[in-house]
């Protein structure tokens, strides 16, 4: 199978720090991919290379096939490769429904068409309402995004993410600051996203990790580590080392009662 | 439909059926339950989508009829008003529906108001032509600094707009071959027929002021309806969701700096048309405060509300100055201190008023 995200000896330094160290990846169309790492292990820091905030120091990013160290953020996001934020990111002063739009209509309409057409626009409007109820906030698309609880700003950014029609969907840290029963929510409704969806995690929460992700990749002091299944990395002794310092674990996989 | 635009229909609606329904409620107390009772009152043929188009109409009707009751100097000042107003709009553009606080649209107003007038000089007095003479400079101006000026935000924005501003009333005032500080004069009454009668009577050119108006204003309001409105606005809420959402707002921003320009050049050449006179004063620092003074006091973000903000600005500097000793900027400075604490109070009352008519608590 083809992969949609390969990254090639990507180092990211600010000034003499380098955060990233030629770190190479590759990700399978359909994957799911979760990055670890303890603080300070250059998570962030490879996010934003990959969601195209940051260019890299030096390195290769192919997304799809193609070529897109040089892509913008905005022309990554255009060819789906769309990004999440670990707070919630949102249109405060629009509406719910509008929110959704914006994401739909760059990807189905013309977002600098200065004026309406009822069957083009009402087209985007529809898929609005779809994206809205599969990501459990129907009902909700005429309030302003702003009057909206913790947990529904978290459901519109879901929306708005699938509006972008994604082929890959950067998550970053996205439970964090949840709820236990906010987070069970939440990895349902990633479970629940269609199969042929691209997935990479970034997480602090290793229990969400080993529920959502096939692939885990683990960061420390910008170098990948380790490579592998869940098992294959909860077993490494690498990452027992960069976690604990030590070789005991047990506190760390430990299921949480 | 912004929420913004409903609103102002719903409380105008509510303005106009206020007179049926106030009964012979007296007192304070009860007047205010009255209020409150005519914002429910409301028919709802009103609400609905025909009033969304009665009252605007009804607005335009009485602005046309106004040369029918008024005598030459009132129309005048309201052909500055009309022409000040879309200056205004075109801030608003920026201002209130794309979140970049602007002191520079008076440069793309000055160049309408002198592309018209240099036409009308020497080329010829046809309105329509001089109209699409100064948007069309206007807006290659604005396109030419737009692309560096919208790559900028915030304060710097507003810097950079203000350097934009002042650099084209430098221009103007030391160029000879505009006038320099002395303006141009001379030229000659607009005519609106090619080959037609030139209009020399103010109530004619107001017409031709209204008309061009209401033409730039609804088009303005559909565009701010239409998807694009809702980029800037998105831009305005948060622009790096929006690109991270994959909309270049790089192209987005500087077509609304653009439009911004060909109304601010619109503004301009009606300008021209009604004073027949133009001098840097025009596009001096006062000008652009006060414009973005309207847009405040009337509420960023609407399009009608600095509409008004620009009237009260306009009527307060040439009007109201004279009885209160010239002072009348130091009048619009309180108003600008009262619009700014009391406006958001009013509107949370309405809002509650509103809310309460839905049925939320």
């Amino acid at each position: 199978m083809s992969d949609i995200l390969r990254l090639d000896a990507v180092s990211l330094a600010y000034g003499r720090l380098t955060a990233v160290d030629k770190v190479s990846l590759s990700v399978p169309k359909g994957a799911r991919h979760a990055l670890i790492g303890p603080n300070g292990a250059g998570k962030s820091s490879l996010f934003s290379v990959v969601a195209g905030i940051r260019p890299p120091t030096s390195g290769r990013i192919e997304f799809d096939g193609a070529d897109v160290t040089e892509v913008s953020e905005a022309g990554r996001a255009a060819g789906g490769l769309v990004r999440t934020y670990q707070h919630s990111s949102l249109f405060l002063g629009c509406t719910v429904l509008d929110n959704v739009r914006l994401a739909a209509e760059r990807v189905h309409g013309r977002p600098l068409r200065p004026f309406r057409r009822r069957r083009r626009d009402a087209e985007v409007t529809e898929r609005a309402h779809a994206h809205l109820a599969s990501a459990g906030l129907p009902g909700r698309h005429g309030h302003l995004a702003g009057s909206l609880s913790h947990g529904e700003r978290r459901q519109l950014e879901v929306a708005m993410v699938l509006a972008c029609e994604p082929s890959l969907v950067l998550f970053d840290e996205p439970t964090a600051g949840m709820s236990a029963a906010e987070t069970d929510r939440f990895a349902e409704l990633v479970e629940r996203l269609p199969e042929e969806l691209s997935m990479v995690i970034v997480e602090h929460d290793l229990d969400v990790v080993f529920r959502l992700a096939r692939q885990v990749t683990v960061l420390a002091a910008g170098s990948v580590i380790a490579s592998g299944t869940p098992d294959e990395v909860r077993a490494d002794e690498h990452v027992q080392r960069a976690y604990l310092g030590a070789d005991s674990t047990d506190e760390l996989f430990t299921e949480a009662s | 439909m912004s929420p913004a635009d409903t609103n102002a229909a719903d409380t105008n609606a509510a303005d106009t059926n206020a007179a049926d329904t106030n009964r012979a409620d007296t007192n304070a107390a009860d007047m205010k339950a009255a209020s409150m009772r005519t914002v429910m009152a409301v028919p709802s043929v009103v609400r609905g989508r025909a009033g969304r188009l009665l009252v605007p109409l009804a607005v335009v009707v009485v602005l046309a009829a106004l040369p029918l009751v008024l005598g030459a100097y009132p129309i005048t000042l309201a052909s500055r008003v009309l022409a000040f107003a879309l200056l205004v709009v075109s801030v608003d553009i920026l201002t209130g529906v794309t979140g970049l606080p602007t002191l520079g649209q008076v440069a793309y107003f000055g160049a309408g108001a002198y592309t018209a007038a240099l036409v009308g000089i020497h080329w010829t007095s046809n309105a329509a032509v001089q109209l699409l003479a100064g948007v069309l400079v206007a807006t290659a101006l604005a396109l030419a600094t737009g692309a560096i000026v919208v790559r900028t935000k915030g304060i710097v924005f507003l810097m950079v707009t203000l350097a934009v501003g002042e650099l084209t009333h430098q221009v103007a005032a030391s160029w000879t071959a505009v006038g320099g500080t002395n303006g141009l004069a001379g030229i000659p009454p607009i005519s609106v027929l090619p080959g037609g009668p030139a209009l020399t009577l103010s109530g004619f050119v107001y017409w031709w002021v209204l008309a061009v108006f209401v033409v730039v204003f609804l088009l303005v309001a559909r565009a701010m309806r239409a998807p694009f409105g809702r980029t800037l606005r998105g831009i305005r809420d948060n622009e790096p969701r929006l690109r991270a959402l994959g909309q270049r707002t790089y192209s987005a921003k500087l077509a609304a700096y653009g439009l911004a320009g060909a109304v601010a050049g619109a503004a301009g050449t009606l300008w021209t048309a009604q004073a027949r006179f133009v001098s840097p004063t025009d596009l001096g620092f006062d000008v652009a405060a006060f414009a973005l003074l309207s847009v405040v006091i009337g509420g960023a973000g609407s399009l009608w509300g600095p509409c008004l903000g620009a009237a009260l600005v306009i009527l307060v500097r040439d009007e109201v100055s004279d009885y209160v000793d010239g002072r009348g900027p130091l009048l619009l400075g309180i108003v600008f201190v009262a619009g700014v604490y009391l406006l958001p109070r009013v509107r949370a009352v309405l809002g509650r008023l509103r809310a309460r008519e839905k049925g939320f608590p």
